[in-house]
């Protein structure tokens, strides 16, 4: 190979316009992508940020804004609302390690367990994706109505004095973690799965000939191996999560104290007008994960797995 | 087990199966197996495609559980342990090399798993032995196949296994480099002293490398014993054409004549040792090696010692170089193929020959069908449709 690689050394002058031929080519694909980033990403990016600077004249009405450069909306956005930027984070992470303890296993067995039976294993990962043909916002509503105080599982708890008394369920940090977990669980069973469908079982076997018991065969062998499958599978939970507006809402499963960056984001874009606060929240919750998921990424080491 | 991985002058232990089988849905695939492997040997497991001999190691590994029958490993029953309890290592056909380590990680694994102390140390020293210390830092797969298996190989070596089993640890190189492998495999086990039990289909590799051969055929086996008494003295139809080439008669045993048994093979008679035969009456195969036979232009005399039959016409030779290869047609009997060493005189096409032998190297076989064919499905592709 190496050898032939030199012999072609005199013509490579001759490969050059073939070589450009095909760069141009693939400018020309990528544009309708690159257009429509361009739209539909950095032009409200940049509205976004110019939004975050504006200030409301002297004797403006409700919502009237002019463009300015105001760095106390930062200021201020995270003074009044820094409580709820830490609880969006929390919360986040913790429908993400839940859903990482539930959506591993299935994966694992979906990949691994079912791998003899390609039928079954479709069937599956048909059932992972089924709920999604039904509006999240109804599955929301009903988990709402299935905790409700009046409702069985509440009832059944206090009957059993699993929960005292004047206990309940929904409007608590537990209930809005648990619906960021229960919705976001088939976002990290999927990329779990394309991980874990790939991984070698011949290297678990070797692993047993090598004294390795079934723990440390997982934590030294199965793990490292389907680390892409965790890291895009807790990412695509963890994003999301962190930003979503609808499982803390009072209207949901949430209350005031359970109130997220989105739905402070959400009042503030909507219901009281202030468009740079609300934009320089969106600005600050888009760089607080960038930052969180950069950092993630370096310390799992993954440049040559990703 | 730890206290005894501490040395490089570990020896290895004895090796017994009694009466092991494993059943799968729908077939047996290792069929009440009984051998010993006495320690520090070379032991090695031939057989065809799906014979059974990787499951027989599978269940030595502990891999797989076997139906019933006990295997013990210097005298203790290691059946009801997991595999990674028993004081066994495998070098697998696909190396199976943790793709996430380096060279030197893989190799410590074992030795760390058991809280071996200088686990790194004792790594690079496994790594010198196979001359692979310089790339300690690589990831598997930025070597080389053949690179790949001497890693494989040190990383079971260097936990002293009381038993080190291959499984085909050589299938996937290329010729050249399995000759390569064979010669420091078997120096590496000399050196180091270890019980080596070899699974391979390449009867040449299990002739050259073991001490002790076992032919395995449908999950049993068929012959066991050193290679070149397997090669000389076949028991079965079946050993006689997968280890080497044989030409075989079919007859009747009609008698006896001094220390041989007279065979009539259609209108022919042969005479083949009573030592050399276990079938003394009935139906009976005579068989004879190819390189045993010698051909002649002229009619030999036969003899008590010496066989002849002919004449025949030649229909095909090939030159090989050390030897020529002839297929003689004799009517009323099989094809028969000859070897002759290259003495200058190569026997044309289409000549009249007459084939001869001397009767001490004719040995007597049970008759039977049972005949190895070659084929091409490979054990990996066969174990796959198997799953």
């Amino acid at each position: 190979m190496s050898l032939t690689a030199f012999s072609h050394g005199p013509s490579g002058v001759a490969v050059e316009p073939a070589a450009q031929k095909k760069s141009r080519m693939v400018w020309f694909l990528l544009l309708p992508g690159l257009v429509y980033l361009g739209l539909f990403f950095i032009t409200p990016l940049i509205s976004l940020v110019i939004t975050a600077f504006k200030e409301a004249p002297p004797g403006a009405f409700i919502g009237e804004y002019v463009n300015a450069f105001r760095w106390e909306n930062y200021t201020e956005v995270l003074s009044l609302y820094g409580e709820h930027s830490v609880r969006s984070f929390l919360y986040a992470g913790a429908a993400t390690l839940i859903a990482l303890a539930i959506g591993y296993p299935l994966a694992y067995f979906i990949g691994v367990r079912l791998r003899p039976y390609p039928l079954w294993q479709s069937l599956a990962l048909v059932l992972v994706i089924a709920p999604f043909f039904i509006s999240f916002l109804l599955r929301t509503v009903a988990w709402k109505q299935l905790l409700a105080d009046e409702g069985f599982i509440v009832g059944t708890m206090k009957a059993w004095s699993i929960l005292p008394p004047d206990a309940h369920i929904t409007g608590t940090s537990i209930s809005v973690i648990f619906g960021l977990a229960y919705n976001f669980i088939p976002f990290m069973t999927l990329p779990l799965y394309s991980s874990i469908e790939r991984l070698d079982l011949r290297l678990l076997e070797a692993g047993k000939d090598l004294y390795a018991g079934p723990v440390t065969s997982f934590r030294k062998i199965t793990v490292p191996l389907t680390m892409p499958g965790i890291i895009s599978g807790t990412l695509l939970t963890f994003i999301p999560a962190a930003g979503d507006y609808v499982n803390a809402s009072a209207n949901f499963l949430g209350s005031t104290s359970t109130t997220m960056i989105g739905n402070v984001i959400e009042a503030n874009f909507l219901v009281l007008q202030n468009y740079p606060h609300a934009a320089s929240m969106s600005l600050i919750l888009m760089s607080a994960i960038l930052i969180l998921v950069s950092a993630y990424v370096f310390k799992s080491g993954t440049d040559d797995l990703l | 087990m730890s206290e005894s991985v501490s040395g490089f002058a570990q020896g290895g232990a004895d090796l017994e199966l009694v009466g092991v089988s494993k059943q799968f849905p729908g077939f047996t695939a290792v069929d009440n197996v009984s051998f010993t492997v006495p320690a520090g040997s070379f032991f090695a497991l031939l057989g065809p495609s799906g014979c059974g001999k990787t499951t027989t190691l599978r269940l030595i590994s502990g891999l797989e559980e076997p139906t019933s029958g006990q295997i013990l490993v210097g005298g203790k029953d290691v059946s009801s342990t997991k595999a990674h309890q028993r004081p066994i290592n495998t070098v697998f056909q696909s190396y199976a090399l943790f793709p996430h380590m380096t060279v030197l990680e893989n190799v410590a694994f074992g030795l760390k798993q058991r809280g071996v102390k200088d686990a790194t140390q004792l790594a690079h020293e496994a790594l010198l032995l196979v001359e692979l210390d310089h790339l300690a830092d690589r990831k598997p797969t930025q070597l080389s196949g053949g690179q790949q298996q001497r890693v494989a190989l040190a990383r079971a070596v260097v936990n002293r296994p009381a038993l080190l089993l291959l499984d085909e640890p050589l299938g996937a190189l290329d010729l050249k480099l399995r000759r390569q492998m064979q010669i420091e495999l078997k120096s590496i086990q000399s050196e180091v002293g270890l019980t080596f039990l070899h699974v391979t289909h390449d009867q040449e590799e299990a002739m050259t490398m073991a001490d002790t051969v076992a032919v395995m055929n449908k999950g049993k086996i068929e012959q066991m014993g050193p290679p070149a008494e397997l090669y000389e003295l076949p028991a079965t139809r079946f050993v006689a054409t997968f280890l080497g080439q044989s030409n075989l008669f079919d007859g009747v045993v009609s008698g006896t004549s001094g220390k041989n048994v007279k065979v009539t093979v259609g209108k022919l008679t042969l005479e083949v040792p009573a030592s050399r035969t276990k079938v003394t009456s009935g139906e009976i195969t005579v068989g004879v090696r190819p390189e045993k036979i010698q051909i002649s232009r002229k009619e030999p005399t036969a003899s008590a010692t010496r066989s002849v039959i002919g004449p025949g016409t030649v229909i095909d030779t090939s030159f090989t170089g050390v030897s020529t290869q002839y297929v003689v047609d004799v009517p009323g009997l099989n094809k028969l193929t000859v070897f002759e060493q290259n003495d200058g005189d190569i026997v044309a096409a289409g000549s009249k020959v007459w084939l001869s032998w001397a009767t001490e190297f004719s040995f007597g076989i049970p008759f039977d069908t049972e005949e190895f064919v070659e084929s091409d499905t490979t054990t990996r592709s066969l174990a796959v449709a198997k799953r």
